[in-house]
């Protein structure tokens, strides 16, 4: 029998419209202003806690529409964003750095959907506003500093397998270095067997030397370290700084992208992301004349520093504690009342600092703040990044007793600078100075003006092309009609599911699939007027006009396929959402445009004699 | 086509700081922004390079700067709207901050370019192996055509070729392919029906046949581009140009270049009748 469809194809079509439908609903409902608390220490928010930030909202004098305690996380919801910023701004004074006061959009969905899983799209930052950062990481000085550190390494091996040595130094690419002797020399060598896999070992013309290299391994192992570290790093900053929902991804080999939705004050998060600043605690050389270090004869054992003033202090090269030993920081004030970060050490810190306090009271100690600077200058029209370490002697004391794990510093300019440094200093140094390429910011205003442009402009759009079809082809076009709406919904649906993300560009994509997937009833609508023009029955047109349009269908949209494969694979951010929904638009319109077009088509017409259709 | 090319040859693109680096900053006021006053104070203030427009509406204004040096480069936006707050009596709402390093935006013209490339030579693979290299060497002829128009026009309005816009000629490949291919399939199929016509002649019906569907088609298209471009806002103006000019192209050239080029590289009946399973298959497709 033609143009009858088996009943589970009936089915099938009927089973995926209403999966599409459920898996779209969420999209309808919206979002409310949010605030989000959360604990940043082991222990979760308890009830009693809860109860205490409820009633301090409520104290607030602002309503709250709805206010939810789960899995030891609070979210009240808000009416709009006045309401959420000023309970937001008040929660983050009263709860202290063991909290994260977040801002978010929760959604509306109701219980019953979100049970099934469904979800909303996932709306991309030029939808919902917020800022997309690019940082790169600096592999060079990743590199650099594990020298540095190998260095330090060697020398300590060599000191504790009492062997005297000339010299450890950097010097064109190699560690090299220098023994006393060429007994001295093997002794290293077995040292180095022992201790040192991961350094390659030349052994050049002079007999005293040894040339030590990072093998191949090694410098990818540091480089890749050193990405993770920095992302573990920028994580715990987005959390310092209170973002619901961040995206931190490497990208690439060296760049890690950040996404922080909602954030409007970008001038506080590159500054908190892009800052290398950590501290040092160092001695104070007072055996040596400065004026000699200044005139370039800096001791041996000391290096020349300046305070922010600019005057030349020298110190101690041996550090006592550096910032990756800070488990704790908070920021305060003195008893002076000057700013102040109060730094707790972890074991190692407190016992190193512990030594050191033992032995030196009465003499100063510095507080170097380190800092790397980016700047791009063009040398002979190329870009050159130029980066510079910035180091300043922030504050120097004089130890007044033994102290090990708790200890205050001061010497900041401003309580906004302490509390930048303190947060840094929670959240971890940066294993390797990173730098912004890119940026882009869009507005809260902005956001909701893409969304509303784009919702009107595919409202005309696909009602101008509904307009069109049913006047051009009648009740076929009324079916073709009802395939597109079909095939929107389960855009939108695989669009949820997925929760892939919705850019202004993919909002494109789906008009565009709308104007496109009408395409093949096109094809196929003209082939059976052809058929009909040649002189076949009804019947036997539609099957094959459906038939002989089929394989036409297949070999067009898949060059339209290639390409929005090729775009997402090369494509990065809102360009990528144009990708994908064209991809699932294209996909998704094979199967209503020829499909879910056929079962109607069959229904009205299948089965029984036919004389005209209306086409 | 040639006017397209002179252009492109003379005026080049105007290429958007996805592919340049720079900065680009949307602010928006509640009042019409005075453009001068903004000028102004970015002169005094060192930003001399930087141009200043309106963006949609009188309200709403673009700034735009070269990649600066000396500046470390995450500061410079922010330094910007400081100057311009300074002056103006109404602080500006920031809308959009977009910052693109040299070095990312020479990565992203050599993704796009990548992008383009590697589409271009999956598509010719695949016309190849589904028809016949005649038809693949047409197609991409055809559509090579449409590109280059486009662009052309773009350049000869002088209109800003950042990434959204690649992806919109990326996209009008798919679609002008699309195009050529149904007619392609047709050709096809009336060589293994009409045996006694001559090639021109097949050629002519099949395009005949076909020309209705093509120009529906493309007038669906239009329709929401049409929307797109009028309702859409200006971010996406651009990308609704490249398509609708695209399109127009488009139908135009599988018409009038696609077969005719397959032709002239002397297609014939012969080339199609490799046994292609095809035309076997008629069981219960949809």
């Amino acid at each position: 029998m033609q143009n009858h469809f088996p009943v589970w194809k009936n089915i099938l079509v009927l089973l995926v419209f209403g999966i599409g439908i459920i898996y779209s609903l969420p999209n309808l409902y919206g979002d409310d202003p949010s605030v989000q608390v959360s604990s940043t220490i082991a222990t979760a928010i308890s009830q009693e806690q809860a109860n205490q930030v409820d009633s301090d909202i409520k104290a607030m004098g602002i309503p709250a529409k709805a206010f939810e305690y789960k899995d030891g996380k609070i979210l009240a919801r808000f009416s709009n964003t006045d309401d959420q910023l000023k309970v937001a701004d008040q929660l983050r004074d009263k709860m202290g750095s063991n909290y994260t006061v977040a801002l978010n959009l929760a959604p509306t969905t109701p219980g019953w959907l979100r049970a099934l899983g469904a979800q909303a799209m996932y709306l991309g930052l030029d939808l919902r506003g917020g800022v997309h950062f690019l940082l790169e990481v600096d592999m060079d000085a990743a590199v650099k500093q594990a020298e540095d550190r190998y260095i330090d390494d060697v020398r300590l091996a060599l000191r504790n397998a009492k062997l005297h040595y000339q010299s450890v130094a950097k010097d064109s690419g190699f560690i090299k270095v220098t023994m006393n002797s060429t007994d001295d020399k093997s002794a290293l060598l077995t040292l180095l067997d022992k201790e040192f896999h991961s350094l390659e070992i030349t052994e050049p013309e002079a007999q005293e030397q040894v040339w030590l290299k990072f093998s191949e391994k090694e410098a990818r192992e540091i480089k890749k370290f050193a990405v993770a570290q920095n992302m573990t790093t920028l994580r715990n900053r987005v959390n310092e700084l209170g973002v619901a929902e961040p995206v931190i991804q490497q990208q690439g080999e060296n760049r890690i992208m950040v996404q922080l939705p909602g954030v409007q004050d970008t001038t506080r998060a590159k500054e908190i992301l892009g800052t290398t600043a950590t501290l040092e605690y160092r001695l104070v050389d007072v055996d040596h004349d400065v004026q000699q270090a200044v005139s370039g004869h800096a001791p041996v054992g000391s290096r020349l520093y300046y305070d922010r003033s600019g005057a030349p202090i020298l110190l101690d090269r041996r550090v006592i504690v550096t910032g990756d030993q800070i488990v704790d920081a908070s920021s305060g004030q003195d008893q002076d009342g000057r700013p102040s970060v109060n730094i707790s050490l972890n074991g190692v810190g407190a016992s190193k600092m512990a030594k050191t306090t033992q032995v030196s009271v009465g003499k100063p100690m510095a507080v170097v703040f380190i800092e790397y600077k980016v700047e791009t200058k063009t040398v002979n029209g190329e870009k050159i990044r130029h980066k510079e370490k910035v180091e300043k002697v922030i504050n120097v004391a004089t130890i007044q007793g033994v102290f090990s794990k708790r200890f205050q510093t001061t010497g900041l300019d401003s309580p906004q600078e302490a509390r930048n440094l303190s947060l840094l200093l929670r959240a971890g140094a940066l294993a390797a100075p990173v730098d912004i390429v890119e940026e882009r910011t869009v507005g809260p205003s902005l956001g909701q003006d893409n969304i509303d442009k784009g919702m009107l402009s595919f409202v005309v759009g696909f009602a101008l092309v509904v307009l069109f079809m049913a006047v051009y082809y009648k009740l076929f076009g009324m079916i073709a009609n009802f395939a597109l709406a079909f095939n929107v919904v389960i855009v939108v649906a695989i669009l949820s599911m997925l929760q892939a993300t919705l850019t202004l560009p993919g909002i494109a994509g789906i008009i565009l699939t709308v104007g496109m997937s009408v395409d093949a009833n096109v094809l196929i609508f003209e082939r059976v007027k052809e058929e009909i023009k040649a002189g076949i029955t009804p019947q036997a047109a539609i099957f094959i006009g459906y038939d002989k349009a089929f394989a036409t269908i297949l070999d067009s949209h898949f060059t339209n396929l290639v390409v929005a494969v090729v775009l997402f694979a090369f494509g990065t951010g809102s360009v990528k959402g144009f990708a994908v929904t064209l991809i699932i638009g294209i996909l998704s319109s094979m199967f209503t445009a020829i499909t879910g077009t056929r079962m109607v088509i069959n229904w009205i017409y299948g089965s029984r004699r036919v004389e005209k259709l209306s086409i | 086509m040639i006017l397209s090319i002179g252009s492109l040859a003379v005026r080049g693109l105007q290429m958007g700081i996805d592919f340049t680096g720079g900065t680009l900053i949307e602010v928006g006021y509640q009042k019409a922004a005075d453009l001068n006053v903004l000028r102004n104070t970015l002169d005094t203030q060192g930003f001399d390079d930087a141009t200043v427009q309106n963006f949609g509406t009188a309200k709403d204004v673009l700034i735009r700067l070269k990649p600066h040096e000396g500046i470390s480069s995450a500061d410079l936006s922010t330094r910007v709207l400081e100057a311009i707050n300074k002056t103006t009596v109404e602080p500006a709402s920031i809308r959009r901050v977009e910052y693109v390093g040299p070095q990312v935006g020479d990565d992203l013209a050599e993704d796009g370019f990548l992008a383009l490339l590697y589409s271009t030579i999956a598509i010719l693979i695949y016309i190849a192996w589904r028809f016949e290299w005649k038809f693949s060497t047409g197609a991409i002829l055809a559509t090579v055509h449409d590109v280059v128009v486009t662009l052309g026009l773009f350049s000869i309005l002088g209109l800003e070729f950042d990434l959204t816009v690649l992806a919109a000629v990326l996209a009008l490949i798919g679609y002008s392919l699309n195009d050529t291919i149904v007619v392609y399939d047709r050709i096809r199929e009336n060589f293994r029906l009409l045996r006694n016509k001559t090639t021109e002649e097949v050629m002519n019906i099949s395009v005949n046949v076909t020309l209705s569907r093509t120009i529906m088609t493309s007038l669906t298209v239009i329709l929401v581009l049409v929307s797109l471009f009028f309702l859409g806002g200006e971010i996406i103006h651009n990308f609704s140009i490249v398509l609708l000019f695209g399109v127009f192209f488009g139908t135009y050239s599988s018409i009038f270049i696609a077969s005719p080029m397959a032709l002239m590289l002397g297609i014939s009946a012969e080339d199609l009748m490799i046994p292609v399973k095809e035309g076997s298959v008629v069981d219960d497709r949809p």
